[in-house]
């Protein structure tokens, strides 16, 4: 595989992340349960667009095909998204949109941590402003998991719920291929195998507070959203994220 | 229903930039003073309107009333040698 490409891939699969959340996030405006944590969804969902943008926009210059950051984020279908499977699980309740951003939160903090010193600039550049937001995240979904675990018996249950339901998707966090082998190599990319023990003591230290029980690595583990395989879920996600590009195609707002 | 379905309120100041007063900005409604923080963050701070943000509960404000404001405010109005600019500056004074 040439670097090029590689590196393409590798923008494309950040910007999926990011734009899936920003998607799965938005959609709580005018639903939250408060009108405070409305806000600060709305406003998590835009830190994650902006980082869709910035990688996107990237990609697309690499890849000099003239396709746009909006050619990349709506005239794709399912199976070209590459993002991992834990960010497009629906919403569900609140406890289980936390869990989602406070799971996926830590490990974006570590890799975008460690991708503030990519040898690619851009990538750097972009891994800095990101690395702000993301900080941010997961001090807002940690307090918030402290505080349903640590709170009713409804919360509690709810909370060990939603953590039991995502478990299974955590391993994928972690998944890499030649694309990352290739731009570890060049000191691009970031070895997600070097992350995983500290991600652990993060998400630990956070479910020990909120009297949480860490479900045992054992059972279901999803792979392969970076190659395109996903759940049910993120195919009706797009068909409305997609709508109205692919319906007006020449559209402008 | 006296039973409170509302989190507490909390009034929220914000800094421009460093060194400024803090302004009162609005309030909001938190659990606790973390959440409180978080919240006028998202509500108060998200646009960099501020470089530090102060909540405080709402109950603990002691605030004048409207019917104080006759004997708490009017009685400013007229007394001129209240206001420095009442007095003459003698001539000759120059480090005023």
């Amino acid at each position: 595989m040439e670097k090029k490409q590689a590196l393409f891939t590798y923008c494309v699969r950040l910007a999926d992340n990011a734009v899936v959340m920003a998607q799965r996030l938005c959609e709580w405006c005018g639903h939250g349960p408060i009108l405070e944590e409305d806000i600060a969804m709305s406003n998590m969902g835009l830190d994650f667009l902006g980082q869709a943008r910035g990688f996107y926009t990237y990609a697309a210059t690499l890849e000099g095909k003239g396709r746009s950051e909006d050619d990349l984020a709506f005239h794709r279908n399912e199976r070209e998204f590459c993002n991992r499977c834990m960010v497009e699980q629906p919403n569900g309740d609140f406890a289980q949109t936390m869990m989602r951003s406070f799971l996926y939160g830590c490990q974006a903090y570590l890799q975008f941590r460690s991708l503030v010193k990519s040898k690619d600039e851009t990538i750097a550049g972009l891994s800095e402003k990101a690395l702000k937001e993301v900080t941010y995240h997961v001090r807002h979904s940690s307090e918030w998991i402290i505080r349903l675990g640590d709170g009713t018996a409804e919360s509690h249950r709810r909370a060990q719920d939603a953590l039991d339901e995502l478990w299974s998707f955590t391993d994928e966090l972690f998944e890499m291929d030649e694309v990352d082998a290739l731009l570890i190599k060049e000191g691009i990319a970031v070895d997600l195998n070097t992350l995983r023990a500290e991600w652990d003591q993060l998400v630990d230290e956070v479910l020990g507070k909120a009297t949480l029980v860490r479900p045992a690595m054992k059972g279901y583990q999803s792979k392969g959203g970076i190659y395109g395989n996903h759940t049910e879920h993120l195919g009706h996600m797009l068909s409305e994220m997609q709508f109205l590009p692919r319906a007006y195609p020449d559209a402008k707002w | 229903m006296s039973e409170q379905h509302q989190w507490p309120s909390w009034e929220v100041f914000t800094q421009e930039k460093t060194g400024a007063p803090h302004a009162h900005a609005g309030n909001v409604h938190a659990p606790d003073a973390e959440l409180a923080l978080q919240n006028a963050r998202d509500v108060y701070g998200r646009r960099q309107e501020a470089v530090n943000i102060w909540v405080v509960p709402t109950e603990a404000i002691t605030a004048s009333t409207p019917a104080d404001m006759g004997p708490f405010f009017d009685p400013g109005n007229d007394k001129m040698y209240r206001w420095p600019n009442y007095y003459k500056t003698p001539d000759g004074i120059k480090q005023i």
